[in-house]
């Protein structure tokens, strides 16, 4: 018998086999682009997929300036928002222009000349194209204390010398509307982030408590949800603001508003909380902890909450305008924030009369930016719910 | 099955009415003091003397000696007997001051729900059929406008532009001369011709919602396979939007009602102050600032029944429309 010849490395069978290098990892091996997603955190997925929700990006840009600013309002207001100036009362906005007679001379304003119309008593304002008055930049006018402890002067741009600078007009004590926009814009956006973090507290902690729990606690929590959402806000929001006595400080006032505003809004958030946790703790990790003899508020708190904190803070910024909204329309009716303080809501309480909007229209400005942040935040929550969900 | 469907559900909004109840009986109950007192101080500020002991009769009178209990007893068997109470600032029972604004309340409420299905229905339709069309592009970014400006800011931009362009102001709700009158033919005509305006303005958020919602829903179901199937047995597409999905929309617009419900009264009230119309808004408002607990509360359960009540009835037209609900006791999305 004759043995077949043993192949050899020159003569392979060419059928059986490969000579190739073998690779066992081949097949589970990635390109660089797909080890990329796989190994990327969470946050990162969320980000990548936010990025294509072109207008979400654009709003959230929006919002960041617009924080940014009412952080810094001191500054870049031209005047104090207490600043009165009683020879320009209801004066209408000063356009800023750049060209006198033809010829180029930078940012500047043409003074008012008031005179009182004696037929209706009608203060009126004529502009004095003569005169071009260049405004100033980064300069000492009117004092302030920065954030309410830092005394300060400084400001982007100031009314030039001895003439006035209302981008917007004045309202009827003769304050600049345009400064007042800047600093009601900073009670009234962080009203909206604090009456959302009330809500959000309150949220977790009830819906957590009916997600967990589930069974009865569950059934009763559900039905307290329906019978808040199925009431009308706004009345019993004024109820609540009627609530609080006209005795207290204003700080007090604004910490009162801010609870009263999370205290209708969290039904959502809870609803939220509540089903994302009826999913998780049928989980392997939670039945753990338990098994360990961690007291629920833990588990709920280190184990549950982180699981689905994105999602939530997706909720959350589509409830922030809300609250927003809530705090301008109370204070608009005037039964939220007060005069010493300054919010959109409060100085468009000065428009709520027909006859006074129709004769000084540019009280109404403060609408814009309410509009606009509302809308900016609708995107952003839009897009930001939509990432969180990265595996959709 | 239907009737006990209803039976059932009618009985589960006792309960509802009854924490309703309590919660708005709290909040009234809540600030300091009480109608008595605050006239007493305005009485002393102005420097006349506070007659004590017709206070106290007055007090007691009202029960407002004895614990909140029991004073939320009686007002909410009173509510059960059509009392409901007596106002303080208008001495005269609150029925008699309430009775034509909460018709009018009720029916600026019920045409604005009509005008949210007429607008939203046909525009959500094209928004989903015309997916990604610059037609769907402009509506749902008008949709957003109108979701974002709040119904106060719409009422003031309304009142506004009428007013420079046709010189007029379009506050109120009927025209001057039926202000004190009771209901008849020509004031219900003279409501009609104003109420055009409020129902656009209180509509217009919750319109923009119902279309957004409407959009999604039915590109959903157009994508599921029966509409597929449909399609490809050569159904036109008309026929086969009309005859299956457009159906399963249709069940989620009227349960949206309960949805937007709220928001409707809510936004009622409030355009109601701006434009002065005279429904519950504005003595609401005045009725909360004066602490006059017994009109407040009272608007304020009426408000919170027609929500309920508005509410039970779409669940009972889905209940109608929609077998599985009757059978089965529960919605099934």
């Amino acid at each position: 018998m004759t043995t077949p010849p043993a192949p050899t490395a020159s003569d392979p069978l060419p059928h059986r086999w490969s000579t190739a290098p073998f690779e066992p990892y081949a097949v589970e091996k990635m390109s660089p682009e797909q080890e990329r997603v796989y190994l990327a955190p969470q946050w990162k997925l969320m980000w990548w997929k936010f990025r294509k929700h072109r207008l979400a990006v654009i709003s959230g840009i929006v919002i960041l300036l617009m924080y940014l600013s009412v952080a810094i309002c001191e500054f870049l207001a031209p005047y104090h928002y207490t600043t009165r100036n009683t020879d320009f009362i209801r004066a209408p906005r000063q356009e800023l222009r750049l060209f006198h007679e033809g010829s180029f001379v930078g940012p500047f304003v043409y003074p008012y000349v008031q005179r009182l119309n004696m037929e209706n008593l009608k203060r009126e304002y004529d502009v004095d194209e003569t005169r071009p008055q260049k405004l100033r930049f980064f300069c000492r006018a009117d004092t302030y204390e920065f954030w309410g402890f830092i005394p300060g002067n400084l400001h982007l741009i100031c009314p030039p010398e001895g003439g006035t600078l209302y981008l917007l007009g004045t309202d009827r004590l003769g304050r600049d509307m345009f400064s007042r926009i800047l600093y009601g814009g900073r009670i009234s956006l962080t009203i909206g982030l604090l009456g959302v973090s009330v809500s959000f507290v309150l949220g977790i902690i009830i819906g957590g408590i009916a997600g967990y729990y589930g069974g009865k606690v569950d059934l009763i929590v559900q039905r307290i949800i329906e019978i808040v959402q199925s009431l009308p806000h706004i009345p019993l929001w004024l109820a609540l603001g009627a609530i609080m006595p006209p005795s207290w400080s204003p700080l007090l006032v604004y910490f009162g508003i801010t609870v009263i505003l999370g205290l209708m809004d969290w039904t959502g958030l809870a609803r939220a909380v509540r089903s994302k946790l009826l999913a998780l703790r049928e989980e392997d990790y939670v039945v753990a902890a338990q098994l360990m003899g961690a007291k629920p508020a833990r588990i709920i708190g280190l184990h549950l909450v982180p699981g689905f904190m994105s999602h939530l803070i997706a909720a959350a910024t589509i409830t922030i305008p809300k609250t927003i909204l809530g705090e301008t329309a109370l204070s608009f009716l005037g039964l939220g924030l007060r005069p010493p303080i300054t919010s959109w809501g409060v100085m468009l309480n000065e428009a709520q009369n027909i006859n006074v909007v129709a004769l000084y229209p540019w009280l109404l400005y403060p609408c814009v930016p309410v509009i606009v942040i509302i809308l900016a935040f609708n995107f952003l929550g839009d897009g930001l719910r939509d990432a969180a969900d990265p595996y959709r | 099955m239907l009737l006990k469907y209803i039976f059932k559900r009618i009985l589960v909004m006792i309960p509802t009415l009854f924490v309703t109840s309590v919660l708005i009986f709290t909040v009234i109950n809540l600030p300091e003091g009480d109608y008595f007192e605050t006239m007493v101080a305005e009485m002393q500020a102005q420097g006349e003397k506070a007659d004590m002991s017709r206070v106290e009769f007055l007090k007691k009178e009202y029960g407002f000696d004895k614990p909140p209990a029991e004073r939320y007893f009686w007002w909410v068997t009173g509510l059960l007997r059509g009392d409901m109470g007596y106002s303080f600032e208008y001495q005269l029972p609150v029925r008699d001051i309430v009775g034509d604004r909460l018709l009018l309340t009720m029916i600026v409420s019920f045409f604005t729900i009509i005008f949210t299905w007429i607008v939203a229905f046909p525009i959500g339709i094209y928004s989903a059929t015309h997916q990604y069309s610059w037609g769907d592009y402009g509506l749902t970014f008008v949709g957003m406008l109108g979701l974002a400006i709040p119904h106060f800011l719409l009422a003031l931009i309304f009142l506004y532009f009428a007013n420079i362009w046709f010189g007029t102001s379009i506050g109120g709700l009927v025209d001057p001369q039926y202000l004190n009158q009771p209901m008849s033919w020509a004031k219900f005509k003279s409501v009609l011709e104003h109420l055009w305006i409020p129902v656009i303005i209180i509509g217009a958020g919750g319109t923009a919602g119902m279309i957004r919602k409407l959009r999604a829903n039915l590109l959903d179901e157009l994508q599921k396979q029966y509409y597929v199937t449909a399609r490809a047995k050569g159904l036109p597409p008309g026929k086969a939007l009309r005859k299956y999905p457009l159906r399963m929309a249709l069940n989620f617009f009227i349960s949206d009602i309960g949805d937007i419900l709220p928001s409707i009264v809510s936004g009622a009230e409030i355009v109601a102050i701006v434009l002065s119309l005279q429904t519950t808004g504005p003595l609401l408002i005045r009725a909360l600032q004066s602490q006059d607990m017994y009109l407040a509360g009272s608007f304020l359960m009426f408000l919170s029944f027609l929500t309920v009540i508005g509410v039970l009835i779409s669940d009972i037209a889905l209940a109608i429309l929609d077998p599985r609900i009757r059978l089965q006791g529960t919605a099934t999305k």
